[in-house]
């Protein structure tokens, strides 16, 4: 294999413009990291509401938290973003429908976000049911005999171990936002893999390099939100569980 | 709005549709079958305390987990040609990448599974006179499958979804199918619809038989 290195490409301006292809990455960068962080947010939100739910005594009401979750699991991520940009829009009211296809800002981007915070919800949803369930029965039923209603046993006693028993598995999580934010490539986002598949055809086959940053970069966006998350941790341990050091 | 869908053009796009499942199911099943053998021999290098050999099946593995599936597809699509001189085809690309890829997820759960076998089974299997590779294929392996079904196949069940992901490649999968009937008939919205069912449907029968697997296996244990 006689592959000719050239790392000057990404000081090289790109064909239409006069920026580098080094600025390229580095805005490819803050859009995967936006995406993903926005996301997350979302997921932890409505997957914790949709994991709660899950949990509740009530049948009917845990219902929704199943249909929630089995909804967005069931799926490839790559299609429901699809749902999301081509189908939903044509489903609306015609003057929304109108507007989000024409004026809507950042459409791509708010579309990438929603559909892969919810794909993430899901998942989400599962850890934290996981985690209310490990706890002894006895704690819930314990909350109620003290006068807490439903609502305060949640947030006095349950949610607040619970939380703390699914960080390693949300830390995963968290990461795989992360790996997942490439897809928002195919609605057009400008992140990490848009711009590496761009490099890749412009600069006529420098094709290492053009691959080669954006997955370094994925790799440390995954390895700081695995450390951002060893240290909510650290913090939030309780006293005689073990702890990750 | 919704009385502007026509959902006629879906028996004309089916064959397309169904030839394009058929890729997926494919790539689903010649992944898994190649990422669990060769999961479990990176799950057996793992646990051989060979140094090297021990540490190249981590390294391996490790990397492979930190890395996006999407840029791993995008890896091998532009790499094998580099290295080998020629194209081999988006679907044979996609087949290598997903083998290689999966086998590192199915090497952790295989690993998971062998660990979970008492050792002193090992320890039983050499004294009565096998040898350690009589005593992994007959004794820890079979074991160790049998305990790690409902995981195995959970990872297969995400790995069915990611097949959509070969999209970045322009492979035909059923996503790809019903995108290019969906520009054919000028019907995307109907086209992405009808097989977000399908996808519903498969992965959540795929997900029920998970569960009810894990029942049975709780049981008899």
């Amino acid at each position: 294999m006689n592959y000719h290195w050239n790392w000057d490409i990404f000081f090289q301006t790109i064909p239409s413009g006069d920026e580098t292809y080094l600025m390229w990455v580095i805005h490819g960068l803050g859009w995967t990291v936006a995406i993903s962080l926005a996301a997350w947010v979302i997921a932890l939100v409505l997957g914790s509401l949709a994991g709660i739910l899950r949990t509740v005594p009530n049948r009917r009401i845990a219902m929704i938290g199943d249909v929630w979750v089995e909804f967005f699991r069931n799926v490839p991520l790559l299609m429901q973003l699809f749902l999301w940009f081509f189908v939903v829009p044509e489903l609306l009211p015609r003057d929304l429908s109108l507007w989000v296809k024409q004026d809507m800002p950042a459409k791509e981007f708010i579309t990438a976000v929603l559909a892969l915070g919810l794909f993430t919800s899901a998942r989400v949803a599962e850890q934290v049911r996981a985690g209310i369930q490990a706890l002894p029965r006895g704690q819930r039923n314990a909350g109620l005999a003290l006068g807490f209603t439903q609502a305060q046993t949640y947030r006095y006693v349950l949610l607040p171990m619970a939380f703390r028993i699914i960080i390693p598995p949300l830390t995963s999580e968290f990461m795989n936002a992360f790996k997942n934010s490439g897809v928002a490539y195919a609605v057009g986002v400008w992140e990490l893999v848009f711009v590496s598949r761009q490099m890749v055809e412009e600069t006529g086959g420098q094709v290492i390099e053009s691959l080669l940053v954006p997955t370094v970069l994925y790799i440390v966006c995954a390895y700081a939100a695995n450390r951002i998350m060893a240290v909510v941790e650290r913090r939030s341990h309780v006293p005689g569980f073990i702890v990750a050091k | 709005m919704l009385n502007n869908l026509d959902f006629s053009v879906i028996p004309l796009a089916l064959p397309a549709i169904g030839k394009g499942l058929l890729f997926s199911l494919q790539l689903t099943i010649v992944a898994m079958i190649g990422g669990v053998i060769l999961g479990t021999l990176l799950a057996l290098a793992r646990l051989s305390g060979g140094k090297w050999l021990a540490g190249a099946a981590k390294v391996y593995v490790d990397l492979m987990r930190s890395i996006p599936l999407l840029m791993m597809i995008l890896w091998f699509f532009f790499l094998i040609p580099l290295l080998t001189g020629r194209p081999v085809g988006q679907e044979n690309s996609a087949m290598i990448t997903f083998t290689l890829f999966q086998a590192a997820f199915y090497s952790e759960i295989m690993r998971a599974g062998i660990q979970s076998i008492p050792r002193g089974q090992v320890n039983a299997a050499l004294a009565i006179g096998m040898t350690y590779w009589q005593s992994m294929g007959h004794v820890v392996l079979p074991q160790a499958f049998r305990n790690m079904v409902p995981v195995l196949l959970t990872q297969t069940f995400i790995l069915f979804q990611d097949t959509s992901l070969v999209y970045a490649i322009g492979a035909t999968d059923m996503l790809k199918a019903a995108e290019n009937a969906g520009m054919l008939y000028g019907r995307t919205v109907e086209m992405y619809l009808f097989v977000s069912v399908i996808y519903f449907a498969i992965c959540f029968s795929l997900s029920m038989f998970v569960k009810y697997m894990n029942k049975r296996i709780a049981i008899i244990r």
